[in-house]
Order: C-alpha cells, then sequence, then structure tokens
C-alpha cells in the first residue's frame, strides 16, 4: 500500500489508477455497510409476509393449540411483560446505585478499576451461561421455582445488569462537572448533590439505556431455556411463582412443530408480534432520548 | 474523580455515608454476580470431573452423554463451535472493518446519522428470530444451489456472522476516530488517495481498536446459542481436516446448542451427563471470559496511545 | 431426600449452602425490589412426553378457554425426565408419558410421598417413515426393521434388499430418555440387541420430519400424528409382523392390525395433588375430552366411552379420598 503512496506522488498515470481504486473501494465499502441491513431488511419482509393472515385478533388473544388455526400468543405476551417489569423494577435501582457509586463516590483506585473491569466482561459473558447461573442460583438454592416469574426476571436482571450500569454510567458522566460544584458551593452535600443535580440532568440518559437494555431483555431465549421453563403456558400468570412462558420462548417451541402451517404461518405472526412489541419499547427509548437532546 | 471535592460530607454524615454504602453494595453485586457464576459452574463440574476425568473430558473425541456406550470428549463440541466462529467471521470481520471504514473515512455525517441506528438493530434483533430465519429461509434459499443438510453449520454461521457485524463495525469505526486527523493530512500532503489513506494508514493506527472488536465478537459468535440450537443441529462431529468445507454443508453440535439439548430434560437424574453441562459451560465461560479480557487489555492500548 | 431421587434441577439442600452466604446480598438487593412473593395458587404444572404433549396441548388450550385464571404449564421433557425430574421430584401435578411408569420411577415417587395414578387417554400408532422419492420400498417386516436400527446391524440400503440402492442409511429416531424410544426399542430391537447409537437423536420430533424431508436415504419413525400431520412431505411404511403389511393409521391401530407398533398413551396425575381445585377440575375436563375428537385431530386414536367412565370413576374415587 505504501507503494501506491509513491506512485500516485511520482507519476500522475498510477494516480488515476489509484483514484478508480479509490472509486471501487469507496463502492465496496458500501456494499459492504448496505449488506446486512439489505440481508435483514429482505428478510423482515418474508417474514411479514407469511404473517399475513395468521397475525389477528385470535392470534393475539387466544392460548396456544396444537392445531395452527386456533394456535394464540396471549399468556407468552403477558409472561413477557410481566418478566419484563419485574426486571425493569430489579435493574433499575441496582444499575443506577451501582453507576453513582462508580462515577461519583469510588476513588479511582485498584477497586473501582477491578469493579469496572469486571462488569465490562459480565456483558460479554454468554447468555446461556447465565442460564445456568439462574438455575444454580434462583432454582437450585434459593428454590423459588423452575420456570417461574421470579426466576426468569432475576437470571435476565444478572444478564442486562452490566449493560444497564455501563449505560447509567455514561449518562452521569455527562452531567457537566461545573453544575455539581456549584451545588456544592451552596452547601448541598454529596447526596442532596447527586439527588438534585446529577440524577435529574442524567435520567433521560439512564432511562433510555435501561429501556434499550430491556429491549434486549425481552428478546432472551436461553437463559429461560436453562431455568427449565415451560414449554407452553395457558391462562395468565397469577402470582410471582407461577410457571412463565415469553414470547421467544414460545416462538421456539413452535419452530419445531411439524405442520408447515406453524412454520411459515403461526411462528412468523409471532415473530412478527415480538419485533412490532420491541420496536416499540426501542421507540420509546430514542423519544425520551431526542426530547433530551432538544433540550439541552 | 481528581478535581477538589467541595462536598460537605463531614457536617451531615449519616445519611450521606448511608447512601455510600448502599450504592457501593449494588456495584459489588457485579463481582458477587461473578462469584456466583464460577461458584455455580465449579460445584456442578467438579463433580463431574470426579467420575470423568478432565483429560477424558478435554482430549476425548465422541460426544455421547446419552447414549451407550456413553462418552464425554468436548472436541467435537468445541469443533462445532469452531466452525460456527470461522464461519461467521468470514462473513462478519471483512464486512464489519469495511463498514467501519466507510463510516469513519467516506460517509457523510447526514449519512452516519442513519446509517449506525440501522447497523444497530442487526444486533438488536433477537437471537432466537435469526435462528428461525436461518431455518426457513436461508437454508432453503441457499439448498438450491448447494448440497445442504437440513440442519447445516452455513446458514447458521451466516446469520451468526450478520448479528456480530455491528460488534466490529461501531468498535472498529470509534478506534478509526480516534486516530487524529494529522495522520491523514501529513498522508495527503504527501498525495495519497482517501483509498491509501484509509487502508495504509488509519487501519494500521486503529489496528488494536480493530483487532479488539474482532476478539469481542467472535466471543459473541462463540457463546451465541439459540441460532445454532435452531438451526445447526444436534450431530456432535470432530472438524474433517480432509474436508472442511464439507463441515458447514452437514448438521453439527457447538457447545451452547449442547447445552441446551441437556437443559432442555433429555436426561434423569443427577448424573454424569446432567453434570456434564456445567463441565461444558465452564468451558465456555473460561473460553469467552480469556477473550473478553485479552479484547479489553488490546483496547485499552489504542485509549492511551492517542488519549 | 437423598441425590439420587431429585431432579437434574438442583435442589435448595446440601453442598450449594456455602453459597448462601456469598449470595445473600444478591438476594437482597433483589428481593427487596421484587416486592411481595404471591402464594402460589391455581396452577396446574404438568411436563413428560413429547408424543402425549400434543393431545394435553390440546386439551388444555380448551380448558384454558373456560377458566383462564388457571395457570396451566405444559413441558416437553420425555417420559423419564418428566417422572425423573419433576413428577416423582413434586414438581408438577400431572405427567404425560408414552409408556407404564417405570419400577424405580414408583419408587423413587413414593420415597417423595407421591402416588402417581394411571389414566390411559389415547393410543398411538408408532410410524417409521421414509422420503418420498425413496420409491423402492412400501413395506418392511420387523426383522428388516430390527437389522436397520440394530447396533452392528445394516449400514446400507442394499445391506437388506440387493436391489434397493448401495446409499448408507440416515437415521432419524427418538432421543433414549423418550418413551418413543424405550417403545421402539422394546417392541423392534429386543432384548437381546441393543439400539445402534449413530443416528440423530431428537426429542424435537420436527427434527425428524426436516430430517427425512431432506434425504433420500433417510429413515426415521415417531408418533402416528406427527405423520398424520405430514402425509404429503413424507411417506410411512407398512410393517409385516405376520406375513401381512400392514399400513398404520387411526383404524388399524383402533382394531389391533397394526402391531407391534401401536401402544397405549397415558397421563399419570399425582393423587396429593388433588385437593388442589384446579387441578382436580383440570383432571375431570381432561378425562371428559379424551373420548372426544379433540384426540383424533390431533392425529391419536381416541379412548373409547367405557374406557373414559373408568377412568372418572377411577379419579373420583382418588378425589374423595384426598378431600376427606
Amino acid at each position: 500500500m505504501a507503494a501506491d503512496t509513491q506512485e500516485a506522488s511520482v507519476d500522475s498515470g498510477f494516480g488515476q489508477i489509484s483514484r478508480t481504486k479509490d472509486v471501487a473501494f469507496r463502492l465496496l465499502a458500501l456494499a459492504a455497510t448496505l449488506i446486512g441491513i439489505v440481508s435483514l431488511a429482505a428478510l423482515l419482509l418474508n417474514v411479514a409476509v407469511d404473517a399475513v393472515g395468521w397475525l389477528d385478533w385470535g392470534f393475539l388473544t387466544n392460548p396456544p393449540h396444537p392445531n395452527p388455526n386456533n394456535a394464540g400468543f396471549l399468556p407468552a405476551i403477558v409472561g413477557s411483560i410481566a418478566i419484563m417489569i419485574m426486571i425493569a423494577l430489579v435493574t433499575f435501582p441496582l444499575g443506577v446505585g451501582a453507576a453513582i457509586y462508580l462515577e461519583e463516590y469510588a476513588s479511582d483506585g485498584y477497586l473501582t478499576r477491578f469493579i469496572q473491569l469486571n462488569i465490562a466482561n459480565l456483558a460479554g459473558v454468554p447468555s446461556v451461561v447465565y442460564g445456568l447461573l439462574g438455575l444454580g442460583l434462583f432454582v437450585g438454592l434459593f428454590n423459588i421455582g423452575y420456570g417461574s416469574v421470579l426466576a426468569a426476571a432475576f437470571t435476565v436482571s444478572l444478564l442486562i445488569l452490566p449493560i444497564v450500569i455501563i449505560s447509567a454510567q455514561e449518562a452521569i458522566r455527562s452531567v457537566p462537572d461545573s453544575q455539581r460544584q456549584a451545588s456544592y458551593g451552596m452547601g448541598a452535600t454529596k447526596w442532596q448533590t447527586i439527588r438534585n443535580v446529577v440524577l435529574p440532568r442524567a435520567m433521560p440518559g439512564i432511562m433510555t439505556g435501561t429501556i434499550l437494555a430491556l429491549g434486549r431483555a425481552i428478546g432472551e431465549t436461553a437463559p429461560l431455556i436453562m431455568i427449565a421453563a415451560p414449554t407452553t403456558v395457558f391462562g395468565v400468570p397469577n402470582s410471582l411463582l407461577s410457571k412463565v412462558s415469553a414470547m421467544p420462548l414460545q416462538i421456539y417451541n413452535w419452530a419445531s412443530y411439524p405442520q408447515t402451517e406453524f412454520q411459515y404461518g403461526v411462528v412468523a405472526a409471532g415473530v412478527v408480534t415480538l419485533l412490532v412489541i420491541l420496536l416499540t419499547i426501542n421507540s420509546v427509548a430514542i423519544i425520551i432520548r431526542n426530547r433530551y437532546q432538544q433540550r439541552t | 474523580m481528581s478535581q477538589p471535592d467541595f462536598s460537605h460530607d463531614g457536617i451531615r454524615t449519616a445519611r450521606g455515608t448511608a447512601f455510600r454504602y448502599l450504592f457501593m453494595l449494588c456495584a459489588l453485586l457485579s463481582i458477587l454476580t461473578t462469584v456466583a457464576i464460577v461458584a455455580t459452574l465449579l460445584i456442578d463440574a467438579i463433580d463431574f470431573f470426579a467420575t470423568v476425568s478432565p483429560v477424558e473430558f478435554l482430549t476425548g473425541t465422541r460426544w455421547s452423554p446419552t447414549n451407550d456406550p456413553v462418552a464425554f470428549g468436548v472436541l467435537p463440541l468445541i469443533s462445532g463451535t469452531l466452525i460456527i466462529t470461522l464461519g461467521s467471521a468470514l462473513v462478519a470481520l471483512p464486512i464489519g472493518l469495511l463498514t467501519a471504514i466507510y463510516l469513519s473515512e467516506y460517509a457523510s455525517e447526514r449519512r452516519r446519522a442513519y446509517l449506525k441506528p440501522a447497523l444497530e438493530v442487526l444486533a438488536g434483533v433477537p437471537t432466537v428470530v435469526y435462528g428461525y430465519f436461518a431455518l426457513v429461509y436461508v437454508t432453503p434459499a441457499l439448498d438450491t444451489i448447494l448440497p445442504l443438510s437440513t440442519f447445516n453449520a452455513l446458514s447458521a454461521s451466516i446469520m451468526v456472522g450478520i448479528m456480530i457485524i455491528p460488534m466490529v463495525s461501531s468498535i472498529s469505526e470509534d478506534a478509526m476516530s480516534a486516530v487524529p486527523d494529522s495522520l491523514r493530512q501529513a498522508s495527503y500532503g504527501l498525495g495519497a488517495t482517501k483509498f491509501t489513506v484509509s487502508t495504509s494508514v488509519v487501519v494500521p493506527a486503529a489496528l488494536s481498536g480493530i483487532i479488539s472488536s474482532f476478539i469481542l465478537a467472535l466471543s459473541r459468535a462463540i457463546g451465541e446459542t439459540m441460532i445454532v440450537a435452531i438451526a445447526a443441529g444436534q450431530t456432535p462431529r470432530m472438524v474433517d481436516l480432509t474436508d472442511p468445507a464439507g463441515m458447514f454443508l452437514d448438521s453439527i453440535q457447538p457447545m451452547t446448542s449442547a447445552m441446551v439439548q441437556i437443559g432442555t430434560g433429555d436426561i434423569v437424574g443427577q448424573g454424569a451427563a446432567y453434570k456434564s453441562l456445567f463441565a461444558v459451560g465452564l468451558t465456555l465461560f473460561v473460553i469467552t471470559f480469556v477473550m473478553n479480557l485479552v479484547s479489553e487489555l488490546v483496547a485499552s492500548r489504542y485509549r492511551e496511545v492517542y488519549r | 431426600m437423598s441425590r439420587d431421587t431429585t431432579a437434574p434441577l438442583p435442589t435448595g439442600l446440601g453442598r450449594r449452602d456455602f453459597l448462601a452466604a456469598a449470595s445473600v446480598a444478591l438476594s437482597g438487593g433483589m428481593a427487596g425490589c421484587a416486592g411481595v412473593f404471591a402464594e402460589e395458587g391455581n396452577q396446574v404444572n404438568i411436563a413428560g412426553s413429547s408424543t402425549v404433549f400434543p393431545v394435553t396441548e390440546a386439551i388444555a388450550s380448551a380448558f384454558s378457554e373456560k377458566n383462564p385464571t388457571v395457570n396451566l404449564s405444559l413441558s416437553k421433557t420425555g417420559t423419564g425426565g418428566g417422572f425423573g425430574n419433576f413428577f416423582c421430584a413434586g414438581r408438577t401435578d400431572i405427567n404425560n408419558a408414552s409408556r407404564a411408569i417405570a419400577d424405580a420411577e414408583t419408587e423413587q415417587c413414593g420415597e417423595n410421598g407421591i402416588t402417581p395414578i394411571e389414566f390411559q387417554v389415547a393410543t398411538d400408532a408408532l410410524t417409521v417413515v421414509v422420503n418420498p422419492e425413496a420409491d423402492w420400498v412400501d413395506c418392511l417386516t420387523v426383522d428388516e426393521l430390527r437389522d436397520i436400527w440394530r447396533a452392528g446391524g445394516a449400514e446400507r440400503w442394499s445391506d437388506i434388499d440387493e436391489d434397493w440402492p448401495d446409499e448408507e442409511f440416515e437415521l432419524y429416531g427418538a432421543a433414549t430418555t423418550s418413551g418413543t424410544f424405550d417403545y421402539f426399542n422394546e417392541a423392534i430391537i429386543g432384548e437381546e440387541e441393543n439400539h445402534r447409537s449413530d443416528y440423530h437423536a431428537t426429542e424435537r420430533d420436527r427434527t425428524i420430519v426436516q430430517g427425512v424431508q431432506g434425504s433420500e436415504y433417510a429413515m426415521g419413525y415417531f408418533g402416528f400424528s406427527y405423520y398424520s400431520e405430514n402425509p404429503d412431505s413424507i411417506k410411512a411404511l407398512s410393517i409385516d409382523d405376520d406375513g401381512a403389511c400392514v399400513e398404520p393409521s387411526i383404524e388399524t391401530a383402533m382394531s389391533g392390525e397394526y402391531t407391534p407398533l401401536s401402544r397405549p398413551l397415558f397421563i399419570y396425575v399425582a393423587k396429593e395433588s388433588l385437593a388442589d381445585p384446579a387441578v382436580r377440575d383440570f383432571a375431570r375436563f381432561y378425562m371428559e375430552r379424551a373420548a372426544t375428537d379433540l384426540v383424533s385431530e390431533v392425529g391419536y386414536v381416541p379412548i373409547t366411552e367405557d374406557q373414559r367412565d373408568e377412568n372418572l370413576a377411577k379419579l373420583d374415587e382418588a378425589i374423595a379420598e384426598v378431600t376427606e
């Protein structure tokens, strides 16, 4: 490549060739950027077309059934939402608490760096391993029932906690230091400063990060499989210890049904429902972010 | 945290201290999580290694936890994981790198503003959906030109590859953006084209960030579960060195998929077959943990160089 | 509770205790945010055979429409996995079973104070299937089947009949923990031989259908319902037990002609669970519906009305005992 540089500078003829190469490379890079997006768009189009005729009111309000025409998604939708609410209740305070400690209290010492490195590493642990953790810890040690709402929520909470912490840290870090100093200058304590100055300013960012992490949580399947969540659930969860199904889990199980009506109909409807709910969640996060950006 | 601290915790301590420790507890929870993961995996893995020697586990070439004669050699599963990782690397690394170059060096601010979120969507699609896509759309489409099994490594690794593109591109792009403009200007001053600047100046300068992104993305591919569980099959096989390409056309079984198979209740009782779940889990955890650590260390190098 | 009688799902007892200390903060933080732990109620848990799964799913779906507040969970674990890990460990109320409960399982249940009550709910015909392209074969004798599926037997189609293709079998069968495997093993392979282990073993019948669809030289076996749902994409073989080829169908299974591959399907209800009104209602609903079209619609043979009345009598007797 160094040779190209020399050629370009020595002789204009080679420079011409280089410019052709330049254009070709630019197009190649653009094509590479688009190929993933285009492939996904094509697949989404396929699944949307397949879902037509299957995704109807009955599908959204019926319990599952072995006959594809009667099969419904309701318990899985309700289960996913129940798990998600629990996850939000668990991860939000814990994640924000950890982020406040790391950004506002902790000194830049060995322990802090260790915690920070550990959080980064936890974010990269495969979800199926979190499933084993949930199996050992929540189903085993704490005995809160295989495949229960609580076991599922706690397991997935641990999985997304690192993501929540990291995004909350970024939000807190983006609050200008001058504002903290001004608060201290008026005689506020550290806690008052955090509560009255830092958190209100960082909250939109924290909310955005948490909601995006919940989007990740709602699509998780492997941890639920490992804590022995049931194949199918009828009726809605009536307690925190109820067995729970979730949208991705129901999709996984339907994908193994033999009839093509399931493969190219019911499952497609399930996939579209899951993606629409996911899209809604992420849109909420983006709306919060945009409002916040306009204000500052 | 080096700015002077003008807070007055010393005056009204009680509540301040209480909150300080409460928050610290939250932060320490992450360390507890790591300890709990290691403990959970170790307790049952140690039980497992009491019946099956670690040597047999790590060097055995047959994986058959339930069928007589039972065998607990993890190598066929690691082979399966390697095949998926290799396949997804072939997809994601070049595409991700080119994407990063395009975003960092070529794309206008406006174009970047909608391309980046669009790319992030690739990583946001639930993996079970990718698995379903691989099984019902990708495999039948590829089957028209290749002699594919219903379950095969090819479609699964393509899908894993697409999923990890944004990991490669976003971290690599960050590293490229951190390359000082002075280097680019100097190069343009010598008459270099944008192509030359990108490939001969920016990429080498951002190399540690790029490598870090590669390692992180591959670690993600190794741990990916649902795509392979749905689309790659359940046939633990050693890599056939005489025909590595043939491996892609057939059904294989990576580590994660074997874990799902054991975890879905095919196994009765507390025997070695069940405990093997934790031994495989431990193997997977160690591999991905080391890779994430290495990636973090490599990444911290580039941060220091250009800060 | 000894470790042998408990499930793979770890119980809360024993060696993990030292983990407890390290985890107190973890659970404390989480439980605090989790709100109130509600009572478990109105809950029916079912695990077990994937063969019986569609029957129970259909009946549960109908039940759920009338009783939407009952939370009914259904897991596909294989008959043995269901008994060993869930039912006899006291984790489920009902187990789907494609074979009768084994002595060891009854014993395990007894140790944990669980009394299983058996109800036959349908009849199944195990179906041997090949790819529709495999036009050379329509019927196999039991001996030929045994030769294909035993360890150390035939490897290629031509090993069975010289006129058949000189190609290796691609075999798809049930996982060893499934009742389907046990049944096939018992009915075809017999005690003197072993079922081969170099085949694609799976709990997911879908995998078998897909595998057989995918290769001209493939063969697989599973419950009749999976065939009846895919009659065009795969081909069922007739079975020759004593000189005449009999094709698998609801009629031949019901008449008893389709031997040796037709079998009864059961559910086992834990007598102790019948104290719970939700389990009681569901069990009664199940028994009433097992004699109806709900069962034949998913591809099995329904029980007769006499059998239904017998089941209901047995159920009422058990309910009377636990609710006294």
